[in-house]
Parts: C-alpha cells; structure tokens; sequence
C-alpha cells in the first residue's frame, strides 16, 4: 500500500504531526511502568504490520519532509557528512543495504535493479532515477553514503572494527540527539560513550562492545534509546545549541502538549560484507503530548516512567526544566489504572 | 542455534589440489547467492558423521565477491581429531552440509598503505581472498608464501601467475629457501600492516621480529588455528540445566555439551572470539584454558573458561549453563 507522504516542516512553524495510523505505530519504547536502565539488545527481525518492524528499514509518512529537512541542514553544515578515505567499501556496503532493503520494503516507492555491476535506483517520493556503476565513485553525484543516505530516514554511522575496538570513522547526522560527528569522527566506542553517566559504572560498555565485535552478518540487532524534544525539531545539534536549547524554558501547562515531544531512537546495527565495518542506524520518531495520550496506556504509563527516572539521566537527556511540568500535564490522563504488559497499543 | 544462522549447501566440487590438501566447493541449495564476505573470513562447516555433529571453522578463499559458491580448501591433518578426516574420507560431490555465515576474525586493516602478507602452507586460504579483494580495490600488497615441499605447496603456480613475481614470493623448505623475515619486516614503507597465518612456531617468530624491529602491535596481525588439543577425559556439570557432560579424549567441551543437546553460545570455535565464555560456579582442579582470548590474569582467576578449546583435570568443574 503506498504511503501518503505529508509536506511539514520541523523548524520554524514546525508543522510536522503524525496522522492516526502514524501514531499507533509509534515506537513506544517503555514496556513496564518503573524506569529500567538496560543494555536491551534484541534481533532485529521484522514484526507485525502496523509497526515500525513491518520493514528492516523503515519509511513512514514523513519522509519526504526529513529528507528535505536533511538538505537544509547539509546546505548550512555540509560537515555532518563525513567519511575517513579507508571506509569506502563500508560506504558501497551500506549503500547496497538500503537500496535493497528500501527496495524489498516498499517497492511502490522503491526499485533496484541491478545488471552486474551496473545498478538503476529508483526513488519515486524523490523523483531520482539513477543509472550507475556499483563500486565506482564517479558514477554518482556524491560519495557513496552521502547519496544513499540523502534517501534515507535516520542518522548512519560507520564504525570500523580493529585493535578490538569499534570506530566512528563515517557517518551521515542531522538528526541527532545533541551530539556531533564533527567532534566524534575517529573516536572508539568507549571514547564517543564517554559522557554517559550510570552505564560506565555498571559495565554496560564492556559487555555491549563485547557482544558488537562478534555481530553476525545476517544478524542484525536493535535498541531503544529515548529522550525528550521541544517542539518537533530533528536537528538538535550541539552546533546549534542557541536555536534549540532555549525552547526547552518555553514550556508552559498550557502549550505541554503540542510543544513537548517523546524522541524515540531505534537503533540498528548490522555487520556489513565487504567492509567487515559495522552499521549503526540511528533512526528518530518523535511525538508530542497530544499525539501521546491518544494512546490510554501510553497516556498512563509515561507519567509513571518520568517520576521514576534518576537524577542524573533527568541531567543528562536535559529534561531538567520541564519535567515537572510534564509530569503535572500529563497526570490528567493517568487514572492509576494498571497497564499491560508489552509497548504496543491494547 | 547459538552460533548463528546456517546455510544449507551442496557440495557441487572437490578437487585434489596438493598433497593432503583438497578444495570443496559449496553452493546454496535453495540456488540464493551467498552472501558476499571480507577477505580473511572463515565459515563453520557442519559435519553429519553418522549422526555425530562436527563442526570445523575453515578460512574462505573464493573471491569475496563472487556469490556463486564458497570454496574452502581442507588439509588432511595428520592427528586429525575427525574433522578434516571426515572432509577428504568422506565427503563427496552432490553431498548435502551446511555451513554457518562468514565471520571475519583477521580483517585487513583498511587504513594500510601497504599490506605484507605472510602464509605457511594451508594457512595461506585466507590471503587467497585477501588478494582477490586488495587486487580489485586497488590496495598494494605483497605475499611471502613458505611451503614444505613443491607437492605440498597449494596454489603457488596459479598465485604467481595472478599477481605476478614481483607480489608473490615463493620459499621451498625442501630447496632450503626460507621467509628473510628480519629483513622483510625491516624495509617496510610506514603504514604497512602485516598479516600472518601458518604454524604457531611461524606465526610467533614473525610477530616477534615485527616487535623487535619496531612495529607498533596495532600493525601486525594473526590467525592462529586452534583447536582443542586432545586429552584426559573429564566430566564437567551445568548447573542451570542440571546435566553431567562427559568430555571424551579427542573431544571438545563444547562438542560434548552440543552433544547432550544443550544450545551452548559460539562462533569461531578456535578460542579467538570470546563467543563461548562461560562462568565457572565450582571447580576442584585446574582448568587448561588453552584459549587466546582471555587475559592472564583472567585465565589464572579461574571464574571464566572459553568452551570451545579448554580442558579441565580434576575433582569437579561446574559450569553456568
């Protein structure tokens, strides 16, 4: 079924908002009601329809509007894509990965067809066709990952695998929430977790590294990460702090619900062929308070998760100003009812 | 399965290829392409023998871009503990196996300038596909290959006759030529990486040259094949599943435990990846770990112990699993 892409914005009027359907497919990403810090690695395999799991890389409704936002930011910033000269054939590898998994997805909107090395890509929302020759740089319009990931919705990482360590050597990153791959490129995974509070101290690096030096080929696996974001707003980049950060003291009892936003990311990693390198897609959902409490049991849970929620990660996903607040707005729609087990929908 | 998703092939080739040494050739059955791998990768070969399930890590040496077939080429091991027995005995064309998806445990480094690679005798299947992706990419390389005897030598003619003399550097222990290794690894442009694959003694003499001449260890690089040395029997108990595994002479751990169908964690079941690491809650006796993947000091505080190669000798071993 072919998806009705919206035109919206996520700056200035920010009048992006997700429809019904859009909604209850959300990744919600609490399934009990206490706040649990966890490692929560899964498979990533697809899941029911009607889910962000339908497709390994999901396309949803705001599409077309995210890669518009996206050209924005790399028109003012063209250093949130960058990639080390040894990562070219992780760029191919991940290139060949969304294009079939786009392909395979939705092919309404997708088509890839490859003839040896020559390969056509076509990206109907977009209007590309491409013709190009796989492996071969100058075939295209930009880097390998750059064009690909133009036509992609959520942040890309590349990480290289050596010394037994992980490294940030590439990436695509508009969509961020409040760090940079301008400051990170070249980092090794203890090096970019750096300002993580809690986890070090509970080894949650160690084992998670660990277990990402031997991800299979064929296995790819997912995590939840989740924040919160004024207004609907994908770009909330350290480098520009001063448009976002004073958003966060405009939150009022009676503008909760449009303005504060659950950010959700699923995080997908998967070992790539030819590279050996490791993809991280960073894929961000975000909802407001409105759009939230359409859902009973998400209306109550989230109130229950955000009370329970310790000091430091309060600190460190920045929620210190408006929790209260949020808290207080959305304790309306909490009847103390008990909720069922699982994140999805009853 | 713990050790990841297997693909059922047909052994569509085997080909005599050297003395002792043969390559198998494995296509899907449900005619998919393979999967495309990294050059320096390995699969993990399934074995039905009567019923007896073995499972042998083999370096992949066809192009990694060619998804037709995986070839992996099997030495007849002299002390075989099975595996490679049951390859050359056994197995013949048209037969059915399976075979796990890659795993690349010794990857190039693509930052290398240069890449100088090092093979003694069967250890040379994974420059095989190492070259075929340097050679395509356009990456500078160069292969010093030292074989017993010209008859044990696999590939030799057909690898000077792809990269040409001056790339690939033949030495023949029966005609007295040797690997100059103090020389090689002294008159290197900076930013080369070396690899090495072949015997430990081998494998140990070059790494120690490259360190003495000043190589970063970040630089040099192995594959050591490990496997579980032969031994005295022992029985070990998993605690969470409640079974006694008893551990035969010529068996591993973690055979004997897949054996009495418990589904226990790995993936290159050569000590290497860490995969296999499981808790010891008792043991009175000594565990012979045998594996490169612990540290020292790990391995002398005796709470882990890696499945796949490990022994034990003792009064009891008891193992979270």
């Amino acid at each position: 079924m072919a998806i009705a892409f919206k035109q919206e914005t996520f700056r200035d009027d920010f009048s992006y908002r997700n429809s019904p359907e859009n909604i209850r497919r959300f990744p919600f990403p609490f399934d009990r009601d206490e706040y649990m810090y966890s490692v929560n690695m899964e498979p990533h395999v697809k899941g029911q329809k009607g889910t962000v799991f339908e497709s390994l890389i999901d396309v949803d409704e705001h599409y077309i509007a995210e890669m518009h936002d996206r050209a924005l930011v790399l028109k003012e910033d063209p250093l949130r894509y960058q990639a080390l000269p040894h990562m070219m054939t992780a760029q191919w590898d991940t290139l060949e990965l969304l294009m079939e998994e786009q392909a395979a997805g939705y092919p309404e909107h997708f088509t890839l067809i490859r003839n040896g090395d020559q390969w056509r890509w076509i990206n109907r929302p977009l209007g590309i066709d491409d013709t190009f020759t796989f492996g071969d740089r100058a075939t295209l319009p930009y880097e390998p990952l750059e064009y690909i990931t133009r036509q992609a919705q959520g942040d890309f990482c590349i990480v290289d695998q050596r010394d037994g360590n992980l490294w940030m050597d590439a990436g695509m990153v508009t969509t961020q929430a409040d760090w940079s791959l301008d400051f990170d490129i070249g980092m090794n995974f203890m090096e970019w977790h750096g300002p993580v509070p809690l986890a070090h101290q509970m080894g949650v690096f160690e084992r998670a590294l660990k277990f990402l030096l031997n991800l299979q080929q064929g296995k790819p696996t997912r995590r939840f990460n989740w924040t919160m974001t004024i207004n609907p707003r994908l770009d909330t980049s350290p480098e520009n702090y001063p448009k976002w950060g004073p958003d966060r003291a405009t939150v009022t009892p009676e503008n909760v619900g449009d303005k504060v936003h659950l950010r959700v990311e699923v995080q997908t990693l998967w070992r790539l062929p030819r590279s050996n390198a490791i993809l991280f897609v960073i894929r961000c959902y975000l909802m407001n308070m409105n759009e939230l409490v359409t859902v009973p049991k998400w209306a109550r849970r989230f109130p229950r998760v955000l009370r329970t929620l310790p000091p430091e990660l309060i600190d460190y996903k920045g929620l210190t100003r408006y929790r209260e607040t949020t808290m207080d707005w959305l304790s309306k729609y909490d009847d103390g009812a008990p909720t069922s087990p699982g994140t999805f929908p009853d | 399965m713990s050790g990841g998703t297997e693909i059922p092939v047909r052994v569509t080739k085997v080909t005599m290829v050297a003395d002792r040494i043969k390559r198998f050739r494995f296509e899907r059955l449900d005619g998919r392409p393979m999967p495309y791998f990294s050059g320096g990768a390995h699969v993990i070969v399934s074995m039905n023998d009567n019923g007896h399930v073995r499972r042998n890590a083999y370096s992949l040496m066809s192009p990694p871009y060619d998804c037709s077939a995986y070839e992996i080429s099997v030495l007849h091991v002299e002390d075989s503990r099975g595996g490679s027995s049951f390859m050359h005995e056994k197995v013949r064309e048209g037969d059915e196996m399976r075979v796990s998806h890659p795993v690349n445990l010794f990857h190039p480094d693509w930052r290398g300038r240069k890449h100088l690679l090092i093979a003694g005798g069967i250890g040379i299947t994974p420059f095989i596909a190492m070259m075929e992706q340097f050679s395509r990419e356009g990456a500078h390389f160069e292969l010093h290959y030292a074989i017993r005897t010209r008859d044990r030598g696999a590939y030799c003619e057909d690898l000077v006759a792809s990269y040409g003399p001056h790339r690939v550097k033949i030495y023949c222990d029966a005609e007295n030529n040797r690997i100059p290794v103090a020389r090689l690894v002294d008159g290197q442009p900076l930013g080369t990486h070396l690899y090495v694959c072949g015997p430990t003694g081998m494998i140990d003499g070059v790494l120690k040259a490259g360190l003495e001449a000043g190589w970063p260890q970040q630089n040099l690089h192995c594959e050591r094949f490990l496997s579980t040395p032969p031994g005295k029997p022992f029985t070990v108990k998993l605690t969470r599943t409640g079974k006694t595994i008893h551990v035969g002479h010529h068996e591993s751990m973690l055979e004997a435990i897949e054996a009495a169908g418990v589904d226990a964690p790995y993936l290159c079941r050569g000590g290497a990846c860490g995969q296999c690491e499981t808790r010891v809650t008792a043991c009175e006796g000594k565990l012979l770990h045998n594996d490169i993947y612990l540290s020292d000091e790990e391995k002398a505080a005796g709470q882990k112990v890696m499945l796949c190669v490990s022994r034990f000798e003792g009064a009891a071993l008891h193992l979270d699993l």
